[in-house]
């Protein structure tokens, strides 16, 4: 094609994208624009897959029959996310096999919050009320996302974190108001899970190589540190009201700015475990790739089966 | 045996078999061999879950002093669970698995099926709701027995070799006792008599589809109706009871 043309393209494409038409799998769109859908949506689809792991950690633990079902059925949504995600790349041509052979070999990323150790029974509820807190304030703008089937999985998707961060808050909530070893359980899973919940809003937005080409493609619609000042926000009065201290002493309110003051985020601990060296990455990626190993009689059987049938069909 | 004291028993046998295999499949949950199997293993251990709370429940209101569900499922020393010894075997491969939760579907199903018959209503809307739960479980077990057993070699001698592990553990699913025999005079419950023949037609037919034999060698295990439970029941107890023992009297 000549170049005329794709400039031509591209204008009215960012045309669509700022009049808010929602660009569709078989629209034009530039390869950079493809691109970091696929590496977003697939990173996204991972982190659903990964994150199963530290909650599934303590299915077979939990200490009621009420809780071990709520429990299950918040990771069995996980894994439909997981689900409906891969399709969204897939209506990208990102090709769900390979894409899950990315996250095994180390080069696709999943969110870095999934890579701390689940310790104790509160650390279901500081993941429900955190990890999918955070995850739904970085959510509910992705609803609006410029690309449509993104958009519309994220529709589906934030209904149900909503419902999993409620339930991870009343895990907290239970405990605060419980005997001084649950109390003790609670403070000290909030404790670990606090800043690793601030760092998945990514590094700030002076280190952040992809938000402004997200934002003008409205794939993304606020920085990360929007974000996360949002999150603060909304949190540190949901901790008050339980009776939990946020583990950091530079919090404090700022009336200028009408939000949260707070301290300096450990950017190198943030580096190190997206770069492969957090407490459990080794882990998590091991039991996927195992999973997917263990499995791979199971999925030739099928296809050989299916082959069979239809061979007897057609025969 | 007064009824009650039969029907409290019965309840812990069918409220121990969906607790404990609910929770072996539990231990699955987020290492499926792909992902729409990991959701639907992930449903049926739900499922269970479910049942055992009901069923205990039940149980519960029924004992000599009333218990909850949450004290029988956590709170029982081993010998006090009934739950036969097929569904405390460990999950193994993603065959054994299958093959555990095909027996055990095939004799639920029909028991269901009956029980819908119950001059207990309470235990008959039980087993309603559970029926159609269980109906989908024995389609999706059958249809996985099938697949491997006629998909590639290496799946036929796997689904294969797990029914030779397992075989063995069935017989006991059709256990009676005293309890049967005071419920069934009282139209509470089917013999295991009745169901048998359900059971065999399905295995029978599901085994020929899958091109798989019953082992020859028919020796038959039982204990875990009486409280005499394998080795394996002991550590899955103590992984599911871990917070109920250590934190004794909380609310969680």
């Amino acid at each position: 094609m000549m170049e005329i043309d794709i400039k031509e393209l591209e204008k009215n494409f960012q045309k669509k994208i700022d009049k808010d038409i929602r660009i569709e799998p078989n629209d034009w769109m530039p390869d950079a624009y493809r691109k970091t859908l696929i590496r977003q949506i697939s990173q996204h689809a991972h982190s659903e897959v990964v994150g199963m792991l530290p909650e599934g950690n303590w299915i077979t633990r939990a200490p009621n029959l009420r809780r071990k079902a709520v429990l299950l059925a918040k990771v069995q949504d996980e894994a439909g996310h997981g689900l409906y995600l891969y399709s969204a790349a897939e209506t990208l041509g990102a090709d769900r096999e390979q894409t899950i052979d990315d996250l095994h070999s180390g080069k696709a990323k999943y969110s870095s919050i999934f890579n701390y150790p689940t310790l104790s029974w509160a650390d279901m509820g500081a993941i429900g009320w955190l990890v999918d807190g955070a995850a739904i304030m970085n959510q509910v703008p992705l609803c609006r996302c410029s690309y449509g089937p993104y958009a519309r999985a994220m529709v589906r998707v934030c209904k149900e974190e909503s419902f999993h961060q409620r339930q991870g808050f009343e895990i907290m909530t239970k405990l605060a108001a419980g005997t001084q070893a649950q109390k003790e359980m609670a403070q000290d899973a909030f404790n670990r899970f606090w800043w690793p919940a601030l760092m998945m809003f990514g590094p700030s937005d002076a280190d952040s190589s992809h938000t402004e080409q997200s934002m003008n493609w409205k794939i993304k619609r606020h920085t990360n540190d929007e974000l996360r000042q949002m999150f603060v926000d909304a949190t540190v009065p949901q901790a008050e009201l339980i009776g939990l201290t946020i583990p950091d002493k530079d919090l404090k309110w700022n009336e200028a700015k009408d939000g949260y003051d707070y301290g300096a985020i450990n950017w190198d601990e943030f580096w190190q475990v997206v770069g492969g060296n957090g407490p459990c990455n080794k882990e998590r990626v091991d039991a996927r790739r195992k999973a997917k190993d263990d499995g791979k009689w199971v999925v030739e059987a099928a296809m050989a089966f299916a082959q069979k049938r239809s061979a007897k069909k057609s025969a | 045996m007064t009824k009650q004291e039969a029907l409290y028993q019965y309840l812990l046998r069918m409220g121990d078999d969906s607790l404990i295999l609910g929770q072996r499949l539990s231990e699955l949950c987020g290492h499926g061999p792909i992902l729409e199997e990991d959701i639907a293993t992930t449903n049926i251990s739900l499922d269970l879950i479910g049942q055992a709370t009901l069923l205990l429940e039940y149980a519960g209101s029924l004992a000599d002093e009333p218990k909850s569900n949450d004290e029988l499922a956590f709170l029982r020393i081993e010998k006090e669970y009934t739950n036969t010894l097929l569904v405390e075997q460990p999950n193994g491969n993603f065959g054994d698995t299958m093959m555990r939760q095909f027996l055990f579907d095939a004799y639920r199903k029909p028991l269901l099926e009956h029980l819908l018959q119950s001059t207990d209503i309470r235990l008959s809307g039980i087993a309603e709701k559970a029926l159609k739960e269980t109906k989908y479980h024995l389609r999706h077990s059958s249809e996985w027995v099938i697949r491997l057993g006629d998909g590639t070699a290496e799946s036929h001698d796997k689904i294969q070799a797990a029914l030779d592990a397992l075989y063995r553990y069935a017989d006991e699913l059709f256990f009676e006792n005293e309890v049967d025999a005071v419920l069934l005079k009282k139209g509470i419950i089917p013999s295991a008599k009745i169901i048998f023949p359900f059971w065999k037609k399905t295995v029978t037919e599901v085994l020929e589809m899958a091109t798989i034999a019953i082992p020859k060698n028919n020796w038959k295990f039982q204990g875990g109706r009486e409280g005499r439970h394998s080795e394996h029941m002991g550590f899955l107890l103590a992984e599911m009871q871990y917070m109920q023992r250590t934190y004794p009297n909380m609310e969680w």
